[in-house]
């Protein structure tokens, strides 16, 4: 499992009920219902990823998280994760306070566009940056709004968000963000963890 | 059509209070099953037909000669796995392969044609219920139909919320919508404006209102189908000629091919029990038994369900799916949902598509894994 969904599979505690807001083909929900007991729901856009979430005896459903979120009640989740997909909707805004209302609490996962690699990818070779968590050319990618760490750390704040746990990842290495060492974090991490409610 | 010696009938002594407020007792529900029902009793499988379906599912009907129903999905290693699950399966009332329907016989030995009383999606489930006590089954392991059986499956859980571990309802609706009203109403009236109908009372296969009863079914099979699917399948290709006729005999394929899905539908169907059974379709509103809040109907059930929708499906289209799950996702119930990529139209459920016998498959197996 990537070291992302083990991070995130630590921040939430046994026996919750989670949401996982794309959820692909299932592996963190497999991994919290097997090793932590969770009620998990997943909801996914690609019909083949929810096929494999089907065969794994997950619960998916199908659908659209700008569209389908508004179904659930309020609170209605300990916890909804996304990962690494926030930039990848027409309104990113939306579907943030989308999932706060779901949830109790959100776990968010951000590809970091102050990452150094990112950063030295645009300024000495001219084009588009490509990582391993932007894997993607400009002219395909699903990304749509890309922000930094510290983007998504101001834009949090600004909404009267509360942070409770903010994480960078970078591989292996796991460290906590502050407003002291936002700078140092959003240069060398290429992801953030973001554990936040509202 | 002499059927008795195939058909297996539990006679229902215990009164049942129809919808229409008649009372009906001793009455027959003729049933098929499927695969053995273990010692636990913990893997049966109650599966509700669609409009013009029956108690056989699978295998060889013995009363058509034909392959059942739902043989794709039940059988031996299919989706639904009869060498693992007690599949039952009964004829609504209403129908004509055996249930109490329109085709019977009242205290005086007269058929009662119109004088059935008109039942309902609800009366049918009701009326089900009882194979349950009939097998000394507690709880169902899983409950699941497309179509009508859907409208059934919706209509069992909310009448029974603890009998049924998971619920599987396909193409379907919590609410006939006007189109649909409309359809069975066309269908209707083709049957009723054939002379040989006369006001239900046809008595002989001599006499009955086959030509408007085809005319029905003609017209249903339409949407059972989509566009692209007939468009693909037929298109403007000739029957069994180089050139049109400038008549109007059967031109086209297509049309050849309705008016033989028409005859064959006639042998084995009562035009009173399609009558019966599309108004029952017609009447079928779940939201509304619930002061037009469809989630009442599931809030006391803890069920795990799995809807099924398909692309192509105008009849029983995924929206009219999609509002069961959020009506469930309202409440926080536990429900999966997918859709499934078909150009087979409302009919898909009933054919081979294998995404969705696969997704049936994959839930009911891993359902009963983790029972």
């Amino acid at each position: 499992m990537k070291n992302e969904f083990q991070v995130i599979a630590d921040l939430i505690e046994k026996d919750k009920k989670v949401l996982d807001v794309g959820c692909a083909d299932g592996t963190l929900m497999k991994f919290l219902k097997d090793n932590k007991n969770i009620n998990i729901r997943g909801l996914e856009i690609s019909k083949k990823k929810v096929q494999e979430c089907i065969a794994k005896g997950l619960t998916v459903i199908e659908g659209n998280a700008e569209k389908d979120l508004k179904q659930f009640p309020d609170k209605s989740f300990d916890y909804v994760v996304l990962s690494q997909t926030l930039q990848a909707f027409l309104s990113p805004e939306l579907v943030l306070d989308e999932l706060l209302r779901v949830g109790k609490k959100a776990i968010v996962t951000i590809p970091n566009f102050g990452y150094w690699k990112v950063r030295f990818h645009l300024l000495f070779k001219g084009t588009m940056p490509i990582t391993k968590t932007l894997p993607d050319e400009w002219y395909n990618t699903p990304n749509l709004h890309m922000c930094t760490i510290k983007d998504f750390f101001h834009f949090v704040k600004s909404k009267d968000i509360k942070i409770f746990k903010s994480i960078a990842l970078n591989n292996l290495n796991k460290s906590i963000i502050n407003e002291s060492n936002l700078g140092v974090k959003n240069l060398f991490a290429d992801l953030g963890i973001f554990l936040i409610e509202k | 059509m002499n059927t008795e010696k195939n058909i297996k009938t539990l006679i229902v002594n215990k009164p049942l209070k129809l919808d229409c407020g008649k009372t009906i007792k001793d009455f027959p529900i003729a049933y098929e099953t499927y695969g053995s029902l273990n010692s636990k009793k913990d893997n049966a499988i109650l599966v509700f037909h669609a409009l013009t379906g029956d108690q056989f599912v699978t295998g060889i009907n013995p009363v058509t000669d034909k392959e059942g129903w739902w043989s794709y999905a039940v059988g031996p290693d299919k989706a639904i796995d009869t060498t693992k699950y007690f599949v039952i399966c009964s004829n609504v009332i209403g129908g004509c392969m055996g249930s109490f329907g329109p085709s019977h016989k009242d205290p005086d030995q007269k058929i009662f044609g119109t004088n059935f009383p008109v039942i309902t999606i609800n009366d049918m489930v009701n009326a089900q219920y009882n194979l349950l006590d009939h097998f000394g089954i507690d709880k169902l392991f899983s409950i699941t139909g497309g179509s009508m059986g859907g409208m059934q499956v919706l209509q069992f859980i909310s009448n029974f919320p603890n009998k049924s571990k998971t619920v599987i309802p396909i193409a379907t609706t919590s609410s006939h919508s006007a189109q649909n009203i409309a359809f069975n109403e066309l269908g209707r009236q083709a049957i009723t404006a054939d002379s040989n109908w006369k006001d239900g009372n046809y008595t002989s296969n001599e006499t009955n209102p086959g030509k408007g009863l085809a005319v029905a079914r003609m017209a249903a099979h339409i949407t059972y189908l989509s566009k692209k699917g007939l468009q693909e399948k037929f298109g403007r290709k000739l029957q069994e000629r180089e050139d049109l006729k400038f008549g109007f005999d059967a031109d086209f394929q297509i049309e050849s091919y309705l008016r033989y899905q028409g005859s064959v539908f006639v042998d084995r169907f009562d035009a009173n029990s399609y009558l019966y059974i599309t108004r029952a379709m017609d009447y079928f509103d779940l939201a509304k038994q619930f002061k037009g809040n469809l989630s009442e109907a599931f809030i006391n059930t803890k069920a795990k369900f799995f809807i099924i929708s398909f692309t192509s499906d105008w009849l029983y289209p995924t929206q009219e799916n999609k509002d069961i799950v959020i009506a469930l996702n309202s409440i926080g119930a536990d429900v999966g949902f997918v859709e499934i990529e078909s150009d087979k139209g409302h009919d898909s459920f009933l054919l081979d598509v294998p995404d969705f016998l696969s997704a049936l498959k994959n839930f009911i197996d891993k359902s009963y894994e983790e029972n």
